[in-house]
């Protein structure tokens, strides 16, 4: 009887069987539905691309150009996001007045020579600069580049509401105007000794009047097709902008230099992690180009050798530091902890900050002595030839870069010395009183707080000196927190590097572009991060000398780039000296690209594909 | 059976709703920020701007009413626009719920962008599976402790054991690296158009869907096998053979059917997780479909993208729960709803 009654049942089995092999396929037709519009918008590449130049070179005429970046591009608006992976995207594309070459040198690009005041093109005053923009650069949609869009772009970055990533290189402009269809003239409200900032680099690129216009302030956050496919006057041009996925790019027909870019199609494809990406560069061969690759250097050093590409590294002004709380974080003081200015000379106290100074300071990491013993018993070549490899160089300087900033004054750090911070600690009076392993500094056990982002090798390098200072009595407690929540700004939370809620914390800072007058802008007495500015001041260590901020100030009115490196390195040095900071490894980028690509010159001071233009493959 | 569907749909939206808040409120209160990720020359202040101009300074229930409004109202009324394109309203101003990383993108279009890789690999290697496991179980099964059986079981407990992101590079490491058979970087932009295309796309299918139906076979079988293990032992096969039928008529007749109706409703419990993409091994091979949007929504903080991806995939499971118990009592008679 039951046999009978489960008959029909048998078909209805079959049936949901067959539904779910439909519910499997069916939605698979609409795969190449979806993709055909990318197919239309190739075909005039194809007539544009004049084959039978010269050989070598000659517009699109290569094959395809895979760059694997592992982290995904999400849009192509450097201006909206901030993200190496998303400015690289748009580099391709879009092209700033003037670029940094591999040597921190400046190239023009959209101008004839870069304005100096030599050639005129800077006020004496340094109140202005004048940029000339090259004749007949056409943008990718045969529309001529003018002064106007220079101008615009300046007013989308600076409307408040855009939400501008970039705003920082833009600081105190007046005003920036067409002169004439060739000419902007930029005036500054203060005289501006390095004028190089706005328009340059990656970061700050020529956006189209036309195609942007309606997308200035809250109206940027909803312009998708303007923010993923950007116009430009760079070598390729954007066809499909699959987000956090691949950009596939072809050459802009309209692109200033007849017989380039040489590939004909450019894919930028994310996703996966960094050791993949160098695998497939390095030893499948199926990518060109592998970025940030964040790999154990071992494993990289394996990969290398299966001869199919090449690591190159380039180093800018990155440094990862310890930064040192000057003030207490003592949990016990509640919502008063970490609040405060450390002030170096105790009679001055900032505008502003009054019944701030000096009121909170910490028990003794105030004493540059104790910061410098905690420096010297750090081996920083341990950490950055087994941690870093090729990534890191040991570094003693806040600003280890360009060659003319770098400070020669603090290169003794270089060796570890644990007798020597053992003698400094017991010379200055902090010795163990209670025998329990851990010196006090009048009372207060040496007790530090250390806390970083969740990074595996963060966590590797916050071992090894948890280890290095209990050989000179400082006990260490390790705290990691999820990078998104320490790296965030969010007021509400107690676990940004804002706040610092620690003792000691430990990330990587470093100047945008060659001059450091905005990075060491910094440690500015103003800057010092509090919940009078909602801990947004990019002072975080709390330290105020009014002897810095003076020579800053000078910084400020000072053209001659010799006397500019002269001073940035006397702030230099009060920073590593009064044990501000404690500088750990100078953090290179590392790509890697196959044997056949070249052409490829790797820059650390603009994005990495600042010269794609000249980039062509030979067998 | 009528009235319990419509019961059931309509305790459906409550649900849903409860759902939707209790995301919402999760990922408020989770700690992060979205300009967390971006590069440290990047000042205090600007951050600042960013986030207001992410609109992250509005109070929570704004922000929560306004994401109803956007993916209840907003979102439909766009889709029937698109599907019948008409016209209803001011449609150019009206705001959808839009990612914040690639300022202004819809979800709803990254979704869609993304659902056909999803569907070629995981959804293939979900069928894939299926049909492997059965097969497998009910021999497993039928001639138990059997060399077969043997293999199968050590097999199952592999496939469950060794995590995807093992068998994943394992395959890389053997196919693509030493034997450049198949590529290691999924290409979402090629279109099968022809046959040297099919090709390809075949190629770069096979290890991450082979890696994937090695895992969910391991569990399915297992299950199946056991399903079938009970149905034997039922006096209704007894009778069966009594009868004189032969084995494989008995089995596949008889024991099978009984035996599926479990297995199909886990089977159908299974779907909406094809949907929710399978995350390592999408990350592995740069598949970038669904598991790896939600990743990457939730590492950079992306809030809309998080929360409408959450809910979609909260909508399948409720849903194909639903199914599962129609599904049910249809197979099996002697579950009736009233």
């Amino acid at each position: 009887m039951e046999i009978r009654k489960l008959k029909p049942l048998g078909y209805l089995a079959l049936l949901v069987m067959a539904l779910l092999v439909l519910a499997a396929c069916a939605p698979q037709p609409a795969a190449p539905a979806q993709e055909a519009a990318p197919a239309e918008e190739a075909a005039p590449a194809e007539e544009a691309a004049p084959a039978e130049e010269a050989a070598p070179s000659g517009r699109g005429v290569g094959d395809t150009l895979t760059i694997l970046y592992w982290q995904a591009a999400s849009i192509a608006n450097p201006y909206l996001s901030g993200g190496t992976k998303d400015i690289d995207a748009a580099a391709i594309v879009l092209e700033p007045l003037a670029s940094f070459d591999e040597n921190g040198e400046m190239v023009p690009r959209l101008v004839e020579e870069i304005p100096t005041i030599e050639n005129g093109g800077v006020s004496e005053d340094l109140m202005t600069i004048t940029w000339k923009l090259k004749e007949g650069i056409l943008w990718s949609d045969g529309t001529p580049l003018t002064a106007d869009d220079v101008v615009f772009t300046y007013e989308y970055c600076t409307n408040e509401e855009t939400g501008c990533g970039s705003l920082t290189q833009f600081n105190s402009i007046a005003s920036v105007e067409a002169v004439d269809a060739q000419t902007v003239k930029i005036t500054f409200e203060n005289p501006k000794p390095y004028p190089y900032e706005a328009f340059v680099g990656a970061t700050a690129p020529i956006l189209q009047k036309a195609q942007f216009e309606n997308c200035v302030g809250a109206a940027a956050q909803t312009c998708t097709e303007q923010n993923l496919k950007p116009i430009g006057t760079g070598p390729y041009k954007v066809v499909d902008f699959k987000v956090n996925d691949v950009v596939v790019y072809e050459p802009n027909e309209n692109y200033r230099e007849p017989d380039k870019p040489y590939f004909s199609q450019v894919v930028f494809k994310g996703g996966g992690d960094a050791a993949a990406a160098a695998r497939a560069v390095l030893e499948t061969g199926e990518a060109d180009y592998a970025w940030n690759l964040q790999v154990e250097p071992q494993i990289l050093a394996s990969m290398e050798a299966a001869g199919l590409g090449q690591v190159v590294t380039a180093f800018a002004t990155h440094v990862e530091r310890l930064m040192i709380n000057k003030t207490n974080p003592d949990p016990a003081l509640g919502e008063d902890r970490s609040v405060g200015v450390y002030v170096t000379d105790p009679d001055y106290c900032p505008e502003g900050f009054e019944g701030y100074c000096n009121v909170n300071n910490h028990p003794f990491l105030t004493d540059a002595k104790v910061v410098k013993a905690l420096s010297m018993a750090i081996d920083r070549n341990v950490i950055a030839e087994q941690l870093y490899g090729a990534a890191g160089k040991a570094v003693c300087n806040v600003l280890p870069a360009p060659p003319r900033y770098a400070s020669p004054n603090n290169d003794d750090c270089l060796v570890q010395d644990i007798d020597g911070a053992n003698a400094l600690l017991d010379e200055i009076g902090a010795v163990d009183s209670d025998g329990d392993g851990i010196r006090e500094y009048n009372g207060v056990p040496l007790k530090i707080l250390y806390q970083t982002s969740t990074n595996s090798v963060r966590q590797k390098t916050q071992a090894l000196i948890k280890q290095w200072w209990e050989q000179i009595g400082v006990s260490t407690e390790l705290r990691n927190i999820d990078a998104a929540v320490f790296f965030g700004g969010d007021p509400n939370s107690p676990d940004t590097y804002g706040k610092f809620y620690a003792d000691v914390e430990m990330y990587t800072n470093g100047a945008t572009g060659v001059d450091p007058q905005i990075y060491m802008s910094n440690w500015l007495c103003s800057e010092v991060s509090g919940p009078w500015n909602n801990w947004l001041g990019n002072n975080v260590p709390r330290w105020c000398n009014p002897d810095y901020d003076a020579l800053f100030d000078e910084l400020s009115a000072t053209a001659d780039l010799d006397k500019r490196a002269e001073l940035t390195i006397s702030m230099n040095d009060m920073l590593v000296q009064d044990g501000v900071m404690v500088p750990l490894v100078h953090r290179g980028s590392v790509s890697a690209y196959s044997n056949s690509l070249k052409g490829v010159r790797m820059n650390a001071w603009d994005s990495e594909m600042w010269n794609i233009a000249d980039w062509y493959r030979e067998e | 059976m009528g009235t319990y569907f419509v019961r059931r749909l309509l305790t459906a939206i409550p649900t849903l709703l409860a759902i939707s808040f209790v995301i919402f409120a999760i990922l408020d209160l989770a700690p992060g920020d979205p300009t967390g990720t971006l590069p440290p020359q990047i000042k205090m202040e600007v951050r600042e701007q960013i986030r207001k101009a992410l609109g992250l300074d509005e109070p929570f229930h704004v922000r929560y009413l306004l994401w109803l409004k956007q993916f209840f109202i907003n979102e439909p009324l766009n889709i029937i626009e698109q599907v019948f394109n008409v016209q209803i309203g001011d449609s150019s101003n009206r705001l959808r719920v839009t990612s914040w990383s690639s300022r202004g993108k819809p979800v709803v279009d990254l979704i869609v962008e993304r659902t056909p890789q999803t569907l070629w690999v995981v959804g293939f290697a979900y069928l894939l599976s299926v049909l492997i496991a059965i097969p497998l179980g009910v021999v497993g099964a039928v001639r138990q402790n059997s060399i077969f059986d043997q293999i199968s079981t050590v097999m199952a407990v592999i496939g469950y054991s060794v995590p995807t992101f093992f068998t994943g590079l394992l395959a890389i490491v053997i196919f693509s690296v030493h034997l450049k058979w198949f590529p290691s970087v999924y290409n979402t932009t090629l279109k099968v158009t022809d046959w040297a295309s099919f090709v390809a796309q075949i190629k770069q299918m096979i290890m991450p869907v082979a890696v994937l139906a090695f895992f969910q076979t391991a569990a399915l079988s297992r299950y199946t096998r056991s399903s079938v293990l009970d149905n034997l032992k039922q006096d209704y096969v007894r009778t069966a053979y009594a009868k004189g039928f032969r084995e494989h008529y008995v089995v596949i007749r008889h024991v099978l059917r009984n035996s599926l109706i479990p297995v199909v409703t886990l089977v159908a419990l299974g779907i909406p997780q094809i949907f929710a993409g399978a995350i390592i091994t999408e990350q592995i091979f740069r598949v970038n479909g669904l598991g790896s949007l939600l990743i990457i929504a939730i590492q950079s903080f992306d809030i809309p993208v998080v929360q409408t991806t959450t809910f979609i995939f909260a909508v399948l499971i409720v849903a194909f729960n639903l199914i599962a118990d129609i599904v049910y009592g249809i197979l099996d008679p002697r579950i009736t709803y009233s």
